[in-house]
């Protein structure tokens, strides 16, 4: 397989991944805020910043905004293109990187993309937004679910397909543990919390709800959601999709099936430091982890997740593609007047 | 009666010989379409539009990189071609692609035709498009042009005639497909009642064609797609052929030359290229040789090529044949290398580079269309009836600058065809087609080709950007 289409597909698959988490985590927050009822502008700022924070986007948000009110986040995380992370500027680079390898994905894939793209970008997306944006929404994260069950029943499972397996789990770990950090502040440095009030209580169970774990969480702790409890849960759990261990676990499955090595050994840094992740997650209690701080495993847990996605790089895509630059888009473009490229000559 | 009140007027309608008399080859259509109700058409229009536009199927609009796609309108009405007259069409396409292929093989050899007077060699070398790097160099299979679409049109008598060749990286095709599929999802049951020939074909002739003309000795070659790449208006074509071939589609950053051997860059590492059918210009080809500017290219293709590596559809250099200079001498090819008149006349045609046809074109600028040589899409185009008097002046200047790069034909009353027009009334509007000739082991032609429409009122133009679309073509296998 084409290096630049492997690399084609890993980011599609990511960029769908970082979409459908923005929309469940802006969601999410924007229906804990009925429950509060007094809200001043710096309790709001205080509810908004983290999210911002955790999308690790902070400083592109304070150019565009002074404050963190709940109209500026939104509008940043969910249509500002200005902001390459944000769920529209998501979409647009999944289709446009879906489009540069048409030909190596389903029609049908390519065609629902197609049709998400094309929902976000349109006036009637942002009438749906003010009209519900619980529906808008909705509508986003169907899609990408649709799109997941898509290429799981239509894709082959060749190359293509692993590398967009190793690109959906490595953002979906990435996301995890993102939206897991968002209340760290609430929490002693080291150690765990000793007791929860009732909107710290909310407020975790909205992280729980914005990794689609709710109902998962309360099959095994009932309702009480105790921060440690959470942690475990969205770390360690073995078979919670969603959580860092099955995500790390898949993404390394998916780098064995690319090289063909078997587990318990390795043939780039790629396997090497993903199977060393798996382990760790493996042989890991919570105990251990809030003893080391949340915040800061968090914080390395994602550096670690960085470091397997440049070994990756180097590992398959390692000689270095020239990448597009302005010249490029201009030529590609020019090739229809002198090429008789175009189909409406005269 | 979806066509109550259409009027032919004094123009050559493709489907009727007389006001509500339609001509024998659309008599079975009618029947099935009168069947139809406008409520039905419009729910059918729709539906594909939609579906056109899901798909993907679409157009990049140029000097737009927010990425602003349209997709290339469609009319449901399809142009209807009777076998005899197809027999015709082919007979004459392919004598035109011996003829061609000869001429190329001839300038980049012995000159022949020059040496013989039969073409005055100073057209030739003078070309923008003759690449003298490539005089004596032996192409695969002594094949210069594999895929061309040579534009047809019909004058007012109904005349067939060619209006250019473009024999360089010919688009479109993959409309000629889409075209077809959307209308046998639209009319199932029309197709095997009226008995129209199939495209489907395209995709398989085309990499028959890849393979014949591989390096020698290799023999599983692997076949790639030269794109420009994403932001080229025909992407969506590329990706559409390369998947239907089952090719990769690569850029010119995906590939290396080491040892003049072509090789593409994948996650297994450095993976041999025996051809490539290559959707780029020749000036962006290896910027080692042409354009040192080109990013698109492939450093050391050239001299890969030239060591018999890697074989190129179409070859270098063969933009000299589809000069509309060239165009001029084409009939005098056909009777030179095949002692034949040609089957398909060209249209009337003037160079300015000949004193006694300047003369008459600089005296009838205001009525004549008056063509840059090596331009396409439209471009350096005066349409002198309808131009203003600056654009005349302009172009009088420019002709009078350099009289080579000129050439002026009379304004043709193109054919008209009945199109649905703003989604309700069907009017007359005019058409032309381009059919695509492979040319491999053997020379097959796909029944029909792209027939692009004029939608403006009047318009001769079939330019998408001034309101052109398109419609499916049906090649009978009888003539009823």
């Amino acid at each position: 397989m084409l290096s630049r289409v492997a690399n084609c597909l890993y980011w599609m698959a990511r960029y769908i991944e970082r979409a459908e988490n923005i929309a469940r985590i802006v969601d999410v927050n924007l229906q804990l805020l009925l429950d509060f009822r007094t809200l001043n502008d710096q309790r709001l700022a205080d509810h908004w910043m983290p999210i911002v924070q955790s999308t690790g986007d902070e400083e592109a948000f304070l150019q565009l905004y002074k404050k963190a009110t709940g109209k500026n986040v939104t509008e940043f995380l969910v249509f500002q293109m200005e902001n390459p992370n944000s769920l529209v500027a998501s979409i647009c680079q999944a289709r446009e990187n879906a489009r540069m390898v048409r030909d190596q994905i389903t029609s049908e894939l390519w065609e629902e993309l197609n049709r998400l793209y094309l929902f976000v970008r349109s006036p009637q997306a942002r009438q749906t937004w003010k009209e519900s944006p619980t529906e808008f929404f909705q509508q986003v994260k169907a899609s990408s679910l649709i799109l997941i069950g898509l290429s799981r029943a239509t894709a082959i499972r060749n190359e293509g397909w692993n590398f967009s397996e190793a690109g959906k789990f490595i953002e979906r770990a990435d996301k995890t543990s993102r939206i897991l950090d968002l209340r760290y502040q609430t929490l002693p440095e080291k150690g765990a919390p000793t007791s929860v009030s009732q909107t710290e209580a909310l407020e975790w169970s909205a992280i729980l709800r914005s990794c689609s774990a709710w109902d998962a969480y309360k099959s095994i702790h009932s309702a009480e959601v105790h921060p440690v409890l959470v942690a475990e849960f969205l770390l360690l759990n073995e078979d919670f999709p969603r959580s860092a261990r099955f995500c790390v676990k898949e993404l390394n499955l998916s780098l064995r099936r690319i090289s063909g090595v078997p587990s318990g050994r390795f043939s780039n840094d790629a396997e090497k430091l993903a199977g060393r992740l798996e382990a760790e997650l493996q042989f890991s209690t919570v105990d251990d982890i809030f003893a080391q701080g949340l915040h800061l495993y968090l914080d390395q847990f994602q550096l670690k997740l960085n470091a397997i996605g440049d070994a990756l790089f180097n590992a398959y895509f390692f000689q270095s593609i020239a990448s597009m630059d302005e010249q490029m888009l201009v030529q590609q473009e020019e090739q229809q007047q002198q090429g008789k490229c175009s189909v409406f000559s005269n | 009666m979806l066509l109550q009140g259409y009027q032919p007027e004094n123009f050559f309608d493709e489907m009727l010989e007389a006001p509500g008399a339609a001509r024998p080859h659309y008599r079975k259509f009618r029947q099935h379409f009168a069947a139809l109700s406008p409520e039905e058409l419009e729910h059918k229009r729709r539906s594909l539009d939609v579906a056109f536009l899901r798909q993907g199927i679409t157009f990049n609009v140029y000097g737009d990189s927010a990425g602003t796609e349209k997709i290339f309108p469609f009319d449901l009405l399809p142009r209807i071609i009777p076998a005899k007259e197809w027999d015709y069409l082919e007979r004459g396409l392919t004598q035109r692609i011996t003829a061609l292929n000869l001429f190329l093989h001839d300038i980049y050899h012995e000159q022949r035709i020059l040496k013989d007077g039969v073409i005055p060699p100073h057209y030739v070398l003078s070309g923008k498009h003759f690449r003298r790097e490539f005089a004596g160099f032996n192409v695969p299979k002594d094949i210069y042009i594999h895929v061309c679409g040579t534009d047809l049109i019909r004058d007012s008598s109904g005349q067939w005639l060619v209006l250019e060749d473009n024999g360089r990286c010919p688009s479109g095709v993959s409309y000629v497909l889409e075209n077809r599929r959307a209308m046998k999802r639209s009319f199932p049951g029309m197709f095997e009642d009226i008995g129209v020939r199939p495209v489907e074909d395209y995709p398989r002739e085309l990499l028959r064609m890849l393979n014949h003309i591989a390096p020698a000795g290799v023999a599983d070659p692997t076949v790639v797609l030269l794109t420009p790449g994403a932001y080229n208006s025909a992407y969506f074509e590329h990706t559409y052929l390369a998947r239907q071939m089952g090719i990769e589609i690569v850029e010119g950053r995906d590939l290396v030359v080491r040892d003049a051997r072509v090789f593409m860059r994948t996650t297994k590492g450095l993976q041999p290229v025996h051809v490539i059918y290559r959707r780029i210009d020749d000036d962006f080809i290896d910027p080692t040789v042409f354009r040192r500017d080109s990013m698109l290219g492939v450093p050391g293709l050239v001299r890969a090529y030239r060591a018999g590596n890697v074989s190129l559809a179409n070859s270098i250099g063969t933009g000299i044949a589809d000069d509309k200079v060239m165009y001029y001498f084409v009939p005098r090819m056909i009777k030179y290398y095949l002692d034949q008149e040609p089957i398909i006349p060209n249209v009337e045609t003037y160079l300015a580079s000949e004193e006694a046809d300047k003369k008459h074109i600089l005296e009838n600028l205001n009525k004549l269309v008056v063509k840059a040589a090596n331009e396409s899409g439209g471009y350096g185009m005066l349409m002198g009836p309808k131009a203003s008097k600056d654009e005349i002046e302009s172009f009088r200047k420019a002709i009078e600058a350099d009289p080579r790069n000129y050439i002026a034909q009379p304004m043709i009353s193109l054919s008209r065809h009945p199109t649905q027009v703003d989604g309700s009334a069907f009017e007359g509007r005019h058409i032309d087609l381009r059919p695509y000739i492979i040319y491999g082991e053997k020379i097959v032609i796909v029944p029909g080709g792209l027939t692009r429409v004029a939608l403006r009122k009047g318009s001769l133009v079939v330019n998408s950007s001034q309101g052109g679309g398109s419609k499916d073509t049906w090649v009978l296998y009888g003539d009823e």
